[in-house]
């Protein structure tokens, strides 16, 4: 096999590894369209990562937490509707990512790879980076995946039980900021949300508890990475947007299934 | 013996210029049953909520018992309908890491909820009662110095509600705990309570339920209708007095001799 197809296809299966409980809480919090709005912001993350030459990875993760606790306080004070604000900050973050990126880079960059992901362009190096990331928010997300589940079934219950549901929503947050850092290679920043929430919602029917929800979600989008990169190298469409159509195929196949397939 | 469990002083809540509760005292104690009613508006929820330290207070303070246990029932249970979770494993997610039911003990409250067939199923299929009785349950779970309900017949029918009041009393007698309740059908209520708050922005009146209903202030909140009403269900759910007579002097009221 050609090693970077190799790299390309690890790379892939590890991030749809991790976004496939991480995605699960984003359906079940109803954060589909917050993460958009994180995801655009990645693209800010790099202008400002090239302008002041540090790991764009870092900076990606740093803008993106930074906006979603942002958007968290502005949600919470209710100035304005939360899709609206949504609305408003996931284009102006967008376009400003794309503005900052041509006035600050000089050198060439790979825009449609930024906003579009370049999955064949994973070498070792970015494996490496890619493996530690996951590790990482895998080992978190078990360690606090009681308190986070009961968070996310009742806030005020929650709370009055003793947990500390601020600081599990900003951890939360913080994940979904690492898998968006780690993930734009894969994906690309447009199509980030579309390999977190789409395994999660297809693997909805076929569960009966969270974890098999989110173990499903895992195996399906794992699937959807093979099958999107081999589609990608049998006819030679892009990379990214393959895998999310392949993707999309496998909701919509699962639930035209009849409703006795469907979970009791 | 009753302890004091929550003791909040002139307690008070301001959103913008508006105060929603002003100036409210009161004392909990366990085995004690206190009922907040009050019209629509008249920051019972928001009471309980800073009560629960859910909500801000802009003035006063409340002491509690240290380490204080508090099982927690919401008005209402919004489940997103793309999270599988079975009753079983909601009711799981309340469990204390110490202070646990012994399994005699839950044995007794599954079956006083009467929720042993439900725990395999989904929650989103649970009818507005089972809900009720299932989020009592997880209540209870850790053991509570003091259980707060909020508006806990919400959704149910009457003959539900009856039932669930009575359940609710009926926990009290195992566990012994406080009780803190939010209602705002006074009939149902009256009954099954030791101490009455009538809650409109301020404390109205407060007392022994008896009491509480003759107080000119309670007629003047609810209208003569309203607790002229009261003399039927106290009539019907009374298990504490012996002279109903003396409650009410309404329409209702023919001989009872129950209690």
């Amino acid at each position: 096999m050609v090693d970077f197809l190799l790299w390309a296809w690890l790379g892939g299966l590890m991030i749809a590894a991790i976004a496939g409980p991480l995605g699960s809480f984003m359906v079940w919090r109803r954060m589909a369209y917050f993460g958009d709005t994180l995801a655009h912001a990645a693209l800010l993350g790099v202008a400002l990562g090239l302008l002041l030459q540090v790991n764009i990875s870092l900076a990606v993760v740093l803008v993106c937490l930074l906006l979603a606790i942002l958007l968290s306080t502005l949600m919470h004070k209710r100035i304005i509707a939360t899709d609206t604000l949504l609305g408003i900050l996931s284009h102006a973050s967008l376009s400003l990512g794309l503005v900052s990126l041509s006035l600050f880079s000089h050198q060439n960059i790979d825009l449609m790879g930024f906003l579009f992901g370049d999955l064949l362009s994973i070498g070792q190096q970015d494996l490496v980076w890619i493996g530690c990331a996951c590790a990482l928010v895998l080992v978190v997300l078990v360690w606090i995946w009681r308190p986070l589940l009961a968070i996310t079934v009742n806030e005020e219950l929650a709370q009055v039980e003793g947990i500390n549901v601020a600081w599990m929503r900003t951890l939360l947050m913080l994940l979904v900021a690492v898998v968006i850092a780690v993930a734009m290679k894969v994906v690309g920043v447009l199509l980030i949300t579309s390999l977190l929430i789409i395994p999660a919602a297809a693997a909805r029917r076929l569960s009966n508890s969270p974890e098999q929800m989110a173990l499903l979600a895992s195996l399906l989008g794992m699937l959807a990475v093979s099958g999107g990169l081999a589609l990608s190298w049998f006819y030679d469409t892009p990379a990214g947007p393959s895998v999310v159509v392949i993707a999309s195929a496998l909701f919509f196949l699962l639930f035209s299934f009849p409703r006795s397939f469907k979970a009791a | 013996m009753s302890e004091v469990l929550l003791a909040a002083k002139d307690l008070g809540v301001k959103r913008g210029q508006r105060w929603l509760i002003k100036g409210v005292d009161l004392t909990l104690s366990s085995g004690q049953i206190t009922t907040v009613i009050g019209p629509n508006g008249a920051g019972k929820s928001t009471l309980v909520r800073s009560l629960l330290k859910l909500t801000k207070t802009n003035s006063g303070s409340i002491e509690t018992k240290p380490k204080l246990r508090i099982g927690y029932m919401p008005q209402k249970l919004k489940l997103e309908n793309t999270l599988p979770l079975s009753v079983a494993r909601f009711l799981d997610l309340g469990r204390h890491k110490e202070h646990r039911l012994s399994p005699a003990l839950w044995q007794q409250l599954l079956i006083k909820c009467r929720a042993q067939k439900l725990l395999d199923r989904p929650m989103q299929q649970l009818s507005g009662g089972e809900t009720q009785r299932i989020l009592l349950l997880r209540a209870l779970l850790r053991k509570p110095h003091l259980l707060v309900l909020d508006e806990p017949v919400q959704g149910v029918d009457v003959t539900g509600q009856v039932a669930l009041y009575e359940l609710i009393g009926e926990v009290r007698d195992i566990l012994g705990c406080g009780i803190l309740m939010v209602s705002h059908d006074l009939h149902l209520v009256m009954a099954a309570t030791d101490q009455v708050i009538c809650l409109n922005q301020h404390i109205c009146c407060s007392g022994h339920p008896e009491k509480v209903s003759q107080d000119p202030a309670f007629t003047e909140l609810f209208g003569p209708q309203g607790a002229g009403n009261l003399a039927l269900y106290n009539h019907q759910h009374n298990h504490h007095h012996t002279s109903h007579g003396d409650i009410i002097d309404g329409q209702h009221h023919e001989g009872c001799n129950h209690g």
